[in-house]
């Protein structure tokens, strides 16, 4: 049955869905509801929902749960989740599975309220410090949030690596139809037996990202990239749209996404051969199936909500085998398909 | 298609409710369909606006720059949006409240004394709903129907069950209302 939700509701539904059973928050525009949502339902479940006093201990009690064996979750907007960055790069470090929502608004500093997407860098390049990645999801449906947030919480729980969904304040204040994913039962959970949970008759376990020998912190660290390199050959997603003839494919992720999903359709009503790749896992980014289109595609146009970030990505993975023109809207400014059909038309015609 | 609605007003008049009853009903209908309200630092009069965006295939954005339908529910809203109301579109302004004139000639404009009617009806803040039964209407694409179970629905989780049956009323006058046009 579809019922009709914002995104910031879908999300917090899916992770009560997933399991999620200790989220962790300190309130922010664009992404208020997902707050309210959990307040109101999570204890029902028998959750523990707590507004702490600063993001910094909200990130922290999420390393507590994280480190306990739960499911647990944040959400917050882009100068929250900046503040949010030491401890993500802590739970990273002593590898500690969560999902971390980031429902991005226009940056740098204070910004606006607006929906955008610079903080790409931030979450698929680092944004706290050390050598270490997350599991970046894009959704662009409110279908797809609940989705990929039932996903991040499988996928960060299978290599405890944490998981962040990177939404836009567009998608988070939205209603749309959705059908909520089934609720896994809590035998649906793996088991986590390296989880402090009481050393009652067994060796006591050690959840830490510190080790002051430089030669063990590099085994650590070695096996921590043997992981990445795993997630990076086995969970690469995308989709691609009216790719198979295109002279000319956008390439957008996220509610630059869906905007050029209507930019293609009305591309091909025009007689315009141009496509969609649009890359759901943003790391491990889809650069192989990138690499390949570049080999038949003469021009891959970047379209994004900012002044060129996953544009990087995107140009490392074509090694100058096509184009790759870029176009971006800053500030909380949304391109209307129409725009964006006039900067395609640059490069094609009919 | 793919048609885009605005619902603006002052923040208390029902704007977002409007709308998403309205979403309601058109997901109910088969459509594809999104909601997308003004957020922010609102406040209880202060301004506040919904954009529907009603489709038969995916929607891409529910940014909408040419509404086919705004309901200006009071002065400002009438002045921000409806130049850009798209050609051969409509205006619904509610006539209670909004004393200027439409500077449109190539749109259709329906003056409804929204507050009026809700106001005989017993209820002032009904007035969102005579408005989207005349937005139903103007749209063409479905039947009162599911808007009236949509409104029951929305209302009936809220705690306010009492008010469903006025409400109705108020939809029915609106649906009703488009014979005024000009």
């Amino acid at each position: 049955m579809k019922v009709l939700m914002r995104g910031n509701e879908a999300m917090a539904e899916a992770a009560i869905r997933a399991g999620c059973r200790c989220y962790f928050c300190y309130p922010i525009t664009p992404q208020g509801e997902l707050v309210e949502y959990m307040a109101r339902h999570l204890p029902r479940h028998g959750g523990v929902f707590l507004q702490a006093e600063s993001e910094v201990a909200a990130i922290n009690m999420v390393y507590g749960a994280a480190a306990a064996g739960a499911r647990t979750m944040t959400s917050s907007s882009s100068p929250g989740i900046s503040l949010k960055m030491e401890g993500i790069s802590y739970l990273a470090g002593a590898r500690l599975p969560a999902v971390i929502v980031n429902v991005m608004r226009a940056g740098p500093g204070l910004g606006n309220i607006a929906p955008a997407q610079g903080d790409y860098f931030q979450a698929t390049k680092g944004g706290g410090h050390g050598d270490y990645r997350l599991i970046v999801l894009a959704p662009s449906t409110v279908q797809e949030a609940a989705e990929l947030v039932m996903l991040a919480f499988d996928l960060s729980d299978r290599y405890r690596v944490p998981a962040m969904i990177l939404a836009d304040g567009m998608l988070g204040q939205m209603m749309e139809p959705v059908e909520l994913p089934e609720p896994i039962l809590p035998q649906m959970i793996p088991p986590k037996p390296w989880a402090l949970t009481g050393a009652k008759d067994r060796a006591p376990n050690v959840v830490s990202s510190f080790d002051l020998d430089p030669y063990r912190f590099r085994e650590i660290l070695r096996a921590l990239w043997e992981i990445y390199r795993e997630i990076e050959r086995n969970e690469v997603r995308w989709e691609e749209y009216e790719t198979g003839d295109a002279e000319l494919v956008l390439v957008a992720y996220g509610t630059m996404g869906r905007i050029c999903r209507t930019v293609v359709r009305q591309a091909r009503r025009e007689g315009l051969r141009v496509g969609l790749f649009r890359p759901i896992t943003l790391w491990p980014f889809p650069s192989e199936p990138l690499r390949e289109l570049s080999h038949r595609v003469p021009v891959l146009l970047t379209v994004e909500l900012s002044a060129g970030q996953m544009w990087e990505d995107v140009r490392l993975a074509v090694e100058g085998r096509a184009k790759t023109p870029f176009y971006g809207e800053l500030g909380g400014v949304v391109p209307t398909p129409d725009e964006i059909l006039s900067e395609v038309k640059r490069y094609v015609r009919g | 298609m793919e048609t885009g609605i605005v619902f603006a007003g002052f923040g208390g008049q029902g704007i977002l409710l409007a709308g998403k009853v309205l979403a309601r009903a058109a997901m109910e209908e088969g459509f594809e369909v999104t909601w997308l309200p003004s957020y922010g630092p609102e406040m209880r009069g202060g301004t506040a606006n919904c954009t529907v965006v009603i489709a038969d295939e995916p929607v891409g954005s529910p940014i909408v720059d040419t509404p086919w339908i705004l309901v200006a529910m009071n002065g400002p809203s009438l002045e921000r949006f409806s130049p850009r109301v798209a050609k051969g579109g409509l205006i619904i302004v509610n006539a209670s409240l909004v004393s200027q004139k439409v500077e449109r000639a190539d749109v259709r404009i329906l003056l409804i004394p929204l507050n009026d009617i809700a106001q005989e009806l017993g209820e002032p803040r009904c007035a969102n709903m005579v408005a989207l039964g005349a937005t139903v209407r103007g749209l063409g694409l479905f039947s009162l129907d599911p808007v009236l179970v949509a409104m029951e629905e929305e209302l009936g989780t809220r705690g306010r069950e009492k008010l469903v049956e006025v409400n109705r009323q108020a939809l029915l006058r609106g649906y009703s209302f488009l014979n005024a046009l000009r």
